[in-house]
């Protein structure tokens, strides 16, 4: 089957540094990636090169089997590669629907020649959008300053799944969350991976990563090493690859 | 009266609620206060003519304000625009003096001195624009140096005199208003009805001020490109969060200088009105503080300088309880020196009523 996206052997350096060594990874449509790895084991640059922040110095990136470049965010936005980070980029002081649109906004006429913001427009389908993902949220016309962490983290996916998203790029999706919150964050993750979306979620929370993730790529040092199938593998062998202590085991 | 009942009930049972409106719109009701007690204190307050008296001398501080609106929205600072408005007053105002002395047309002279100048001032708000974009200069110092240098050339060009001698029709246009009435014998427009001297001048009943009619059309355009253009929406966005903005994929840069463009430009329309209103190209004092009365009437109108927040009309009402305190507290005869005192009360006010109500805003 052809994957939705493949990496191979990407590398990125910083100076002297080698923060990424030759990663190849790939994903399926509807499949569930967890990536793991300590902090500074380069997962950060890795999603920063398949979302466009950073350019590879090295390896190439297929979407759909055809190898693309991507050198910008704008470029991954376009062809379907949407990221959430973990501070979740929205602007506070507007309110639901404007955030969903933000930098894509619909615009009507009025009088024929002034193009001014379609409000309805972008409540109705920010509404539908919300209603296909089952997120309640009282009203849209809320400022995102009034919602809570998980109530945000919905309006940030409902973004990406509203402008076809057909790759989600997580960077710990559920860090600053209740107890509550994070489970449904994590229902949400499985709606979108039964909709068909891939989805590639980093987090340091193995069992948030084990409840949703059909894989498991892990990290070290800026080299993969190891990936396993959650049902094959379990928390302690993940563990210890994530600190390298299986030769240690050995 | 059955919906008066209901409202009134409505507004015992929830007090809140009437707090809220209170606190959200309390420039507006404190304007409304102050002209009441105005009314009653000062001489010849309450009077159509000194009305439109405020609204006239008000509209270099609401073309200053608003530009300032832009800026304070997108959490910057233009500290440029008193002295921009400097410059552009002398330079357009040279400009005409220079072409007057040589037999131009005085309706091409005024023409490309203020067309000059609102160049000139756009240019500045370019520079500006880039400085605090490309070389991540803070807006503060950006503009602050900008202000400088306006300043300076303004002095040099005056000479540190206002500048004399321009083409005829400047202040007929500036102040002059739409509709003349002499009482049961004449009314005209744009123009006095013709054969009125000496006493009977007195009795010429004045209506609507050009300045009105300029400065509300301008006014209305910011107005809608604030809310309800993607350019306004932007606006927003870059104050609310710099970082959603670039990831939305919102070409900050470029939003930002035009901003600096825009605020630059009205400072130099502001100043091309001088010349309108005084028919002398005026350098800006140091001492004048244009540029911190804006801010002061932008803050009052609910904006916050951390950005993301503001509105035109919150401004234009900023603007207007600062002229009415000063126009107020003239009439009434008190010494002029206490409306720096009272001006900077209420700013400490509208800072500690933002601060206390964080949600109604």
């Amino acid at each position: 089957m052809e994957y939705l996206l493949e990496v191979k052997n990407l590398t990125k350096r910083f100076g002297g540094l080698v923060a990424v060594n030759k990663v190849s990874m790939e994903i399926k449509e509807g499949e569930v990636v967890g990536l793991l790895g300590d902090n500074g084991a380069g997962k950060s640059t890795l999603i920063k090169m398949i979302s466009g922040v950073h350019r590879p110095d090295e390896g190439q990136i297929f979407f759909k089997g055809k190898e693309v470049k991507i050198d910008s965010t704008r470029k991954a936005l376009s062809i379907g590669i949407e990221t959430l980070y973990q501070d979740l980029s929205l602007a506070e002081n507007l309110n639901v629907y404007s955030n969903i649109f933000l930098g894509r906004e619909k615009l009507k006429k009025i009088l024929k020649f002034i193009n001014v913001l379609d409000h309805d427009y972008m409540h109705k389908e920010s509404k539908k959008v919300l209603d296909r993902l089952e997120i309640e949220i009282p009203s849209l016309r809320n400022r995102i300053r009034v919602l809570s962490g998980g109530q945000r983290q919905a309006v940030a996916i409902s973004r990406s799944i509203y402008w076809d998203a057909k790759l989600l790029i997580m960077d710990e999706p559920t860090a600053a969350l209740g107890v509550a919150e994070q489970k449904k964050v994590l229902e949400l993750v499985l709606k979108l991976k039964s909709q068909g979306i891939g989805i590639i979620i980093i987090s340091h929370q193995l069992y948030d990563v084990f409840s949703v993730a059909d894989r498991l790529v892990i990290m070290r040092r800026g080299e993969k090493v190891g990936e396993r199938n959650i049902k094959e593998t379990n928390p302690d062998e993940v563990v210890s690859l994530i600190v390298g202590a299986e030769k240690v085991k050995q | 009266m059955n919906t008066n009942k209901n409202l009134a009930l409505n507004v015992t049972q929830n007090p809140s609620k009437l707090f809220s409106l209170l606190a959200k719109n309390w420039a507006l009701f404190f304007l409304l206060i102050l002209i009441l007690i105005f009314s009653f204190t000062g001489k010849r307050f309450f009077q159509l003519a000194n009305f439109q008296n405020i609204i006239h001398l008000s509209t270099t501080s609401l073309l200053l304000a608003a530009a300032e609106t832009f800026v304070i929205i997108t959490g910057g600072i233009d500290l440029s625009v008193g002295f921009m408005m400097g410059l552009s007053s002398v330079l357009s105002a040279t400009i005409m003096q220079k072409m007057h002395a040589v037999n131009f047309l005085p309706a091409l002279s005024i023409s490309i001195g203020s067309i000059i100048a609102l160049i000139v001032c756009i240019i500045a708000g370019l520079i500006s624009g880039i400085m605090i974009t490309k070389y991540r200069v803070p807006s503060f110092i950006a503009t602050l140096g900008m202000g400088g240098i306006a300043s300076g050339i303004a002095l040099i060009m005056s000479e540190g005199f206002p500048v004399t001698f321009l083409p005829p029709y400047l202040t007929d246009i500036g102040n002059g208003y739409l509709i003349y009435i002499f009482p049961g014998k004449a009314i005209s427009f744009f123009n006095k009805p013709e054969g009125i001297t000496g006493k009977e001048l007195k009795e010429l009943i004045r209506i609507i001020p050009n300045s009105f009619i300029f400065i509300v059309i301008v006014l209305f355009i910011l107005w809608h490109i604030l809310k309800n253009t993607k350019f306004g929406q932007h606006t927003y966005a870059i104050g609310g969060s710099m970082v959603a903005a670039v990831r939305a994929g919102i070409n900050t840069n470029r939003h930002l200088i035009i901003i600096y463009v825009l605020s630059s430009f009205l400072a130099g329309l502001a100043g091309v009105f001088n010349v309108f209103q005084t028919g002398i190209g005026n350098y800006t004092q140091f001492s004048s503080m244009y540029e911190l009365l804006a801010i002061a009437s932008v803050v009052i109108g609910g904006a916050s300088l951390f950005g993301g927040k503001g509105r035109i009309i919150g401004s234009v009402i900023g603007v207007i309880l600062i002229s009415v305190i000063e126009n107020g507290l003239q009439l009434s005869g008190v010494d002029p020196f206490y409306r720096f005192i009272a001006v900077g009360l209420i700013l400490i006010a509208a800072i500690i009523i933002d601060q206390s109500f964080p949600d109604l805003f």
